[in-house]
């Protein structure tokens, strides 16, 4: 593996917090919640009713025709990868195809699509399913809609790990400039699973908040008093670059990503080790990767998502992981204010850490009220960041056992 | 049934909601692929929107026939009347 450094050059998002990535760091900021009573007739009769729906519908800001041949997941994946793309300064670049890549994920895919086809199959016959299904319920579509877009011929890559789908993404994407096999990659997630089947679905695991009364206060991650994730939809999307690339054309610098470590469980199809040795080592790997010592670590985006057992268990691997270091180190919970963005969640996290880097502020982590003693220096406010040199990680975790932590510098 | 104006006004509206080219651009003489911006798949969605507003059936035989929207509107009118 050669040593290239990887910077990050643009930055782009639609969330539940806003339609684009400053509106949705100024609301991270401010600790908002993006969470809401889902006003979905087919919610009525869930036991959980509350999610955190995106603020701008995509079809407000893309091509009517472009956007009715898209799935909800690749809709958002291009808002986001279109922003990320102008801020980057790429979109009037003169770039070669050939090196450049894409590597955009999603937890689910489109799923939207995917049922709507069905009840049309059911109730109308095969001749009512739409020609364009399978492009767009395929899990690759948002990426190869990114890539159509945005002219990539390098490799256009969706890699699927559940929750830690985002994280993965970039993880890909630091080892595609370092492979040598792309100069600029778009790497991000996407997901718009927020629909009765896998709110059901993720009901049946006991896995989602049931405050409905309190939408707002559903999210409370190391707070005594959480009772599961709050479903989320949205896309992040952030662009790499190598250092000889950004250079040569003085691109504006955010942080660079420095290292990732991607590891698996291999202990269980939806409980994450107990022990968090997965986790850990996915830590302990990014550090190594970027060449950084936990000492240099000043902040943590835990993955977090309010649920009893995750939230400790993570809290332990991050304790493992840096051991005395730790008592250094600000953590926060992105979720706590955006719900659960599942394939997505990693990249918008990433997206949080990177501009927590460069804007040296850490956002709050909301409904922290009662907080659980987990060893941990939680930010309840935001929390400036030191001068100098400096570090922080992204933890993202999925069901099938997938720990993925990313390790940004500032620069 | 519907009279010829009738079909070509409604067939304008789909294709303007397919293609997103303007309804009043999808005259007779007009080829779906090479003046219309229609693409295969995008022909199949058309075929089945007009199924459905015009309750008749059109064989995928037959779609490689409808080269222009006067063509697509002759034969919706001729499979009605049968």
């Amino acid at each position: 593996m050669s040593t290239t450094r990887v910077l990050v050059t643009g930055i782009g998002a639609t969330s539940p917090l806003g339609g684009d990535a400053p509106s949705t760091w100024s609301a991270l900021l401010a600790g908002q919640s993006g969470v809401d009573t889902l006003k979905h007739e087919w919610a009525d009769d869930l036991p959980s009713q509350i999610g955190a729906e995106v603020a701008v519908e995509p079809t407000d800001v893309l091509d009517r025709v472009k956007a009715r041949r898209l799935d909800r997941s690749s809709q958002l994946a291009l808002v986001a990868a279109l922003e990320a793309w102008t801020d980057a300064g790429l979109d009037d670049a003169e770039l070669d195809p050939e090196r450049v890549a894409v590597a955009m994920a999603s937890g689910i895919g489109g799923v939207q699509t995917l049922l709507a086809n069905y009840d049309q199959l059911i109730q109308k016959g095969p001749r009512r399913v739409s020609p364009l299904a399978i492009p767009m319920l395929m899990p690759n579509g948002p990426a190869a809609s990114i890539g159509l877009a945005v002219s990539a011929k390098a490799g256009v890559h969706t890699p699927v790990s559940a929750c830690a789908s985002g994280n993965e993404a970039i993880a890909l994407g630091i080892d595609l400039i370092r492979w040598g096999r792309a100069d600029v990659v778009a790497v991000g997630g996407t997901e718009a699973a927020v629909h009765a089947l896998p709110m059901a679905a993720f009901g049946q695991m006991r896995a989602l908040s049931q405050r409905n009364a309190e939408p707002q206060r559903a999210s409370r991650p190391w707070d005594r008093g959480r009772d599961g994730f709050v479903l989320g939809e949205g896309a992040a999307v952030l662009v790499l670059e190598s250092e000889a690339h950004a250079t040569a054309r003085n691109a504006r610098v955010y942080a660079e990503a420095a290292g990732a470590g991607v590891t698996a469980d291999s202990h269980d199809i939806a409980q994450p080790d107990p022990a968090g040795l997965g986790a850990t080592r996915a830590m302990t790997i990014a550090l190594r990767e970027a060449g950084l010592d936990p000492a240099d670590l000043v902040h943590i985006n835990a993955h977090a998502t309010s649920t009893p057992q995750g939230d400790v268990a993570e809290a332990l691997a991050v304790r493992t992981a840096l051991g005395d270091a730790v008592d250094r180190v600000v953590v926060t919970s992105t979720k706590s204010m955006t719900g659960h963005l599942l394939g997505a969640a990693g990249a918008l996290e990433s997206l949080a850490t990177v501009l927590a880097l460069h804007h040296r502020v850490v956002p709050p982590t909301i409904n922290l009220e009662d907080p659980e003693d987990v060893g941990l220096d939680i930010a309840t406010d935001q929390r400036e960041l030191a001068a100098g040199q400096i570090a922080a990680m992204n933890n993202s975790f999925g069901f099938g056992g997938h720990n993925v932590a990313v390790a940004f510098t500032s620069v | 049934m519907a009279d010829t104006s009738e079909i070509q006004a409604e067939l304008a509206t789909i294709v303007e909601e397919v293609a997103g080219v303007p309804a009043s651009t999808v005259q007779p003489d007009k080829e779906f692929i090479s003046d219309l911006d229609v693409d295969s798949l995008s022909m199949v969605e058309i075929v089945v929107a007009a199924e459905e507003k015009f309750g008749v059936r059109i064989p995928d035989d037959e779609v490689k026939n409808l080269r222009t929207v006067g063509d697509a509107v002759a034969y919706i009118q001729s499979a009605q009347a049968a």
